[in-house]
């Protein structure tokens, strides 16, 4: 990055403080999902059924879950399992959906109609019904949550790049670089890929949080992670069971560290877009 | 002398932008006469549009104005209600768009959208406002006018858009029309037909009209009078031809010499020391010897799409070393294509390429990067904006074809390499460090250019390299090319839609029109003395600044 | 003729969709084949058939055949509309998947029309004052919206409205297992019963739904709302909208006949995008609020490793969105002449 892109950045984060405030979260959510273990008040999953249910106070911020394990102390640690899965998923349709699209999209014909073919598929289903079936096909593991997530990402990915290289590949650099000697792949690989890449990144950010979203409600469903594992869409499911009793903390606590997770990536993803490409602020 | 129909007392434009307030009009005063005709000419950010978007009260959100008056009909329009603007809108001026067919709704039938503006401002039936939309309709000279009235822009061509424009314009009888580039993007041929007509219309109505446009030419022959703005600033004013005839301002005289015309040299266009060519005597062109090979041989050359479209019915030239032939078409003629293949950036469907006597059309466009003679023919692109890598510095876009094509490695010999480029366009090597959006269009140019001659090619094919660069500029980038053409025997392919500039350039012109050849022969032969209907059109319909203006007589 | 190039495009369009199904008909095949277990297991009668039984079955579906034999008998079975047994149920899947649709439709439907009804205008509230308070709050809600999951804000609004102000029913069902169900016209208990002139029991079915239809109204306001702001402020600023203003046309005609019905384009799109996510969300929703859908069936028989109602599920659901696609195409083609006419 040269000077310019970080005048640049600094400039639109001192007009939009908000950025700077998401990137801030983002960071500490890392920090927590790599130390949450060590730092937490309790042992989150050692059950103490003397002070089962209790609603939040000085001793326990987020109150006692039914066995009266600490809801904070769990929803900090749930931050690892919750972000891992996420990321491994974003992380693994972002690659294979940027090549696969940018191939598509640079060489058209049999290549580009077949995986549209795939992609239309893919797109026929609901997103999340077709997670939940790959789940249940492929077996009730973590790991195939990651997968289920990461192959109903990989349609807007493909799409992306896909479009994103198709709209350049006839500008003057793309044709220039041909000119100086490069192959077709290496324009792929090497110029065009590179270009599409920080758009892509932004996408990336924007689609963390909806994929934190969708693997919390494919384990508030019963899918992947299983009790007593703190999880995110695991701790809304066992406290759905007391909220028609008022027992509103076990919801609303890891509801809230959902909300605020998926804000962040979601703020953070429209601030860099913004210092990507300034004229797309709307 | 009448009382004025506009008076505009140093008129001041502010944007407000990410980077703080832009002064985009510094104080510009001018009036126009009812029923007069005035030009606005100027390069980019001259603030020409701006000035006509402040008179509409059109301008962007972002723009105010910040000081001055604007009295028309001696009423204050910067001052105007929003109520007294919609119901001036129109009934007393109206504007005419660059870009036709975005200005225009494209999920309304083109007669409901005359009919809209009709009864914008009059109380009758919508049965009556249609009547009247097809009646304008007919008074533009659209074909099958009642058919038409239920088209969609999309439906129809750039210049029929543009005709349906003006017939919104004119709905209401405004005394006053702002035509910012109305002809901009149109073929030259349309230009004309749109432009007469716009004339014609405005002559008839007794419309005052002011026609913005970056063209000379076009003001000359349009405008009794024109006003020439840099920077904001209005420089000059006077008569059309007394200012092309004689300029007065230094920068009125430099946009003069720079704007091609029939006539001009490219020894001739650029004024003072920036003259590249002063310098260097016109070297004799190289003669082909005889028996040697041409330089480039394209025999029976055909273009089909996937789809089945034919870009190219069929092509054939011969170019010799050293050489220069233009390739003249409209839109959709096939020029591109035909340079494309020619590069072997795209294979043909049929035909056969000889380049120094050997086969290159045989070889795929695909494995063509490993060919010898990749660096050989080289290519300069079309809009500098697009041309360069924009994650690549000025330095790393020469470098590249060195490092591929010439087999250099980073080192010292390299960096003097690059830096020799870029002396010999003219691009102070402090600027190799930059990124093309830290360029202006003529940096990019000149960086375009020494990328394609770094290897030094043989054949340099020219897509349109000016087409983009303001008028100053494109002299400059003229003269840059047509040295470096004598200097190393070049031969060139130059490609584009501006005939003056063919003319000039070109030794040859080859005359493309729908994927086929029309005419070829010796470029100023070819222009002065046409053997086609096609050609003769086109050379009429290039408006010169010699020309007296048509207005002028009505 | 406008009516007969729609029709045409319809029918295009349905066919162009139809390598898309085929493709949904192959997937869910193969999703079978690598499903834990043994497929005949569980279309056998019950999980206590006997060896034999389920002998029989594998006989009977060919799964001791060539897999594209299989497939082709999977297409034969699905094509008759035989997608099996449940186990949990012990009933045939299609009859299942017929006596719940209804619930689920009406839910989404009625999530679908409260998203639409808020969210357009105050896309346009937003756009047209851009900068103002409504439109940081717009933005605001937008950017808060798509942060909450269904299963949160549904439990969340149970305790409010439920628990705390107790104006909302238990949240089970779909109506009071007190009230006599109307007779079954339509399947959406809304309208059935008012045809059936009960009014009491309109009123008990509706306080059932609206609280899950609002959840998931919630989590679909967001995105419409931001993309009509967005091609409502792209098209306010376009050049079409210039020209309308430069020869004088009122303010009501540029933003309604100029301005929205462009704006309104991207909106039907993402219209069909939403209408996905809501049918995903369904399963959320419907499991947070024991709603009687197809989503919660299929939850279930997922959870008691009963894959044929899982299967019918998947593919009721491909094909509804197939069908939603449809229409949105269509409305798409009404509202865009670039389109119909090419």
């Amino acid at each position: 990055m040269s000077s310019a892109t970080f005048q640049h950045a600094a400039f639109i984060l001192r007009g939009n403080p908000i950025t700077g405030i998401a990137a801030v979260g983002a960071a500490l959510l890392t920090v927590l999902a790599i130390f949450g273990l060590w730092i937490v008040p309790y042992d989150p999953i050692a059950s103490d059924v003397a002070h089962a249910l209790m609603p939040p106070s000085a001793a326990h911020w987020a109150g006692t879950d039914q066995l009266g394990r600490d809801v904070f102390s769990r929803i900090i640690v749930a931050a690892q399992l919750d972000l891992a899965i996420a990321l491994s998923a974003v992380g693994i349709s972002f690659v294979l959906g940027a090549v696969i699209g940018a191939l598509c999209g640079y060489s058209g014909g049999r290549l580009d109609r077949a995986v549209g073919r795939f992609v239309d598929v893919l797109m026929a289903f609901p997103l999340f019904v077709l997670a939940m079936a790959m789940v249940a096909a492929l077996g009730n593991r973590v790991e195939n949550i990651v997968i289920a997530t990461a192959i109903i990402n990989l349609p807007f990915y493909i799409r992306f790049a896909r479009a994103e290289v198709n709209v350049r590949r006839n500008l003057g650099w793309v044709e220039a670089a041909r000119a100086s000697g490069e192959s077709h792949v290496s324009v792929v690989l090497r110029f065009l890929l590179p270009n599409v890449l920080p758009a892509m990144v932004v996408q990336m950010s924007l689609n963390l949080g909806w994929a934190i979203i969708n693997a919390a409600g494919l384990s508030f469903i019963g899918l992947g992670v299983k009790a007593p594992t703190p999880e995110w869409g695991i701790m809304v499911a066992e406290g759905a069971r007391f909220i028609s009793t008022g027992k509103w903390w076990l919801v609303a606590f890891p509801g809230l560290a959902l909300m605020l997770a998926v804000l962040c990536f979601n703020l953070l993803g429209d601030g860099l877009r913004d210092i990507l490409d300034p004229r797309q602020r709307t | 002398m009448t009382k004025p129909l506009l008076q505009i007392d140093n008129l001041h434009v502010t944007f407000s932008t990410r980077r703080g307030p832009v002064e985009a009009v510094r104080g510009v005063s001018l009036s126009l006469a009812p029923g007069e005709t005035l030009g606005i000419v100027g390069e980019s950010g001259s603030g020409k549009s701006v000035t006509g978007f402040a008179v509409t009260r059109l301008l962007d959100p972002a723009g105010k104005i910040s000081a001055g008056r604007i009295l028309f009909r001696d009423r204050e329009i910067t001052k105007m209600s929003n109520a007294s603007l919609r119901e001036m809108h129109g009934s007393a001026m109206a504007m005419i768009f660059q870009n036709p067919r975005g200005a225009l709704n494209p999920i309304r039938a083109i007669g409901a959208q005359i009919a809209d503006a009709i009864l914008a401002h009059r109380k009758i039936s919508a049965e009556a406002a249609r009547g009247e939309a097809l009646d304008l309709l007919r008074a533009v000279q659209i074909r099958d006018p009642e058919k038409r009235m239920s088209a969609y822009p999309h439906e129809l061509s750039g210049g029929m858009c543009q005709r349906v424009m003006i017939a919104m314009a004119i709905s209401s009888n405004p005394s006053l029309l702002i035509a910012d580039e109305p002809t901009t993007g149109l073929d030259v041929t349309t230009q004309k037909v749109v432009m007469d007509l716009l004339a014609n219309i405005a002559a008839e109505r007794g419309m005052a009209t002011i026609l913005i446009t970056h063209d000379l030419g076009l003001a000359a022959r349009y405008c009794r009078r024109v006003v020439v703005m840099e920077q904001g600033k209005l420089v000059e004013q006077a008569e059309a031809l007394t200012l092309f005839r004689a300029p007065n301002h230094p920068y009125t005289k430099r946009l003069v010499a720079a704007s091609p015309t029939a006539t001009s040299r490219v020894e001739d266009l650029v004024t003072g020391e920036e003259n590249l060519l002063a310098a260097v005597p016109a070297a004799p062109l190289p003669t082909p010897v005889h028996g040697t090979p041409p330089l480039l041989d394209v025999k029976n050359l055909v273009k089909r799409f996937d789809d089945g479209t034919v870009a190219l019915k069929s092509f054939s030239m011969v170019m010799a070393a050293g050489e220069s032939v233009g390739l003249v078409g409209e839109s959709g003629s096939g020029k591109s294509t035909t340079s494309r293949m020619i590069c072997r950036l795209l294979d043909q469907s049929e035909g056969t390429i000889n380049f120094n006597g050997e086969s290159i059309g045989h070889l795929p466009a695909r494995d063509f990067h490993r060919a010898p003679q990749r660096r050989d023919i080289q290519i300069v692109f079309q809009d500098p904006n697009e041309s360069l890598n924009p994650r690549f510095t000025a330095f790393d876009c020469i470098a590249h074809p060195l490092m591929r094509l010439a087999g250099m490695r980073n080192g010292d010999a390299l960096r003097q390499r690059v830096r020799e480029c870029a002396s010999r366009v003219g691009l102070p090597s402090d600027l190799l460090e930059r990124f093309p959006h830290q360029l202006s269009g003529g940096q990019k140019a000149r960086i375009g250019i020494a990328r394609a001659i770094a290897c030094r090619p043989r054949l340099l094919v020219l897509d349109e390299p000016t087409a983009a660069l303001d008028v100053s500029v494109q002299a400059v980038v003229l003269q840059l090319l047509d040295r470096l053409r004598r200097e190393d025997g070049l031969a060139f392919l130059f490609v584009s839609h501006d005939l003056n500039v063919v003319r000039m350039m070109c030794q040859r012109t080859i005359v493309l029109r729908n994927g086929a050849i029309v005419e070829e022969g010796e470029s100023h032969a070819l222009f002065d003395n046409p053997q086609t209907a096609y050609t003769r059109e086109l050379v009429e319909a290039v408006p010169n600044i010699e020309l007296t203006p048509v207005a002028a007589a009505g | 003729m406008k009516l007969a190039t729609t029709a045409k495009r319809a029918a295009r369009r349905f066919a162009s969709s139809l390598p898309a199904l085929f493709g949904v008909l192959i997937f869910t095949f193969l999703l079978m084949r690598v499903l834990p277990g043994d497929p005949a297991v569980f279309f056998a009668s019950g999980p206590n058939a006997g060896k034999e039984e389920i002998e029989t079955i594998r006989k009977q579906m060919g799964l001791d055949k060539p897999v594209p034999q299989q497939l082709a008998l999977y297409l034969y079975d699905v094509g008759r509309g035989n997608l099996g047994r449940s186990l949990m149920t012990g009933q045939n899947v299609t009859k299942d998947l017929k006596e719940r649709l209804p619930a689920s439709l009406e839910l989404t439907f009625s999530a679908l029309l409260i998203a639409l009804v808020l969210a357009l205008p105050l896309g346009i509230l937003a756009a047209l004052r851009p900068g103002s308070l409504i439109d940081h709050g717009v933005r605001l809600f937008c950017a808060l919206g798509v942060c909450i999951p269904t299963f949160v804000s549904g439990l969340l609004l149970i305790y409010v409205f439920y628990y705390l102000l107790g104006v909302a029913p238990d949240p089970t069902g779909r109506v009071d297992i007190f009230i006599s169900q109307p007779p079954s016209r339509t399947g959406f208990l809304l309208i059935d019963f008012l045809l059936a002139g009960d009014l009491d029991g309109w009123w008990a079915a509706f306080k059932q739904l609206i609280l899950p239809a609002c959840t998931m109204a919630l989590f679909v306001i967001a995105p419409l709302a931001r993309i009509t702001r967005a091609s409502m402020l792209a098209s306010l600023g376009s050049d079409f909208v210039r020209t309308a203003r430069s020869v004088g046309l009122s303010w009501w005609r540029i933003v309604v006949t100029y301005a929205l019905r462009n704006a309104i384009l991207p909106v039907i799109t993402i219209a069909g995008i939403v209408f996905s996510t809501m049918l995903g969300a369904n399963v959320l929703v419907e499991k947070v609020f024991s709603w009687p859908g197809v989503a919660s069936y299929a939850l279930d028989a997922l959870l008691s490793s009963d894959y044929a109602p899982v299967q019918g599920f998947v593919l009721l659901m491909a094909f509804v969105f197939v069908i939603v696609n449809l229409v949105v195409d269509v409305l798409y083609g009404i509202a865009d002449p670039r389109i119909s006419i090419g």
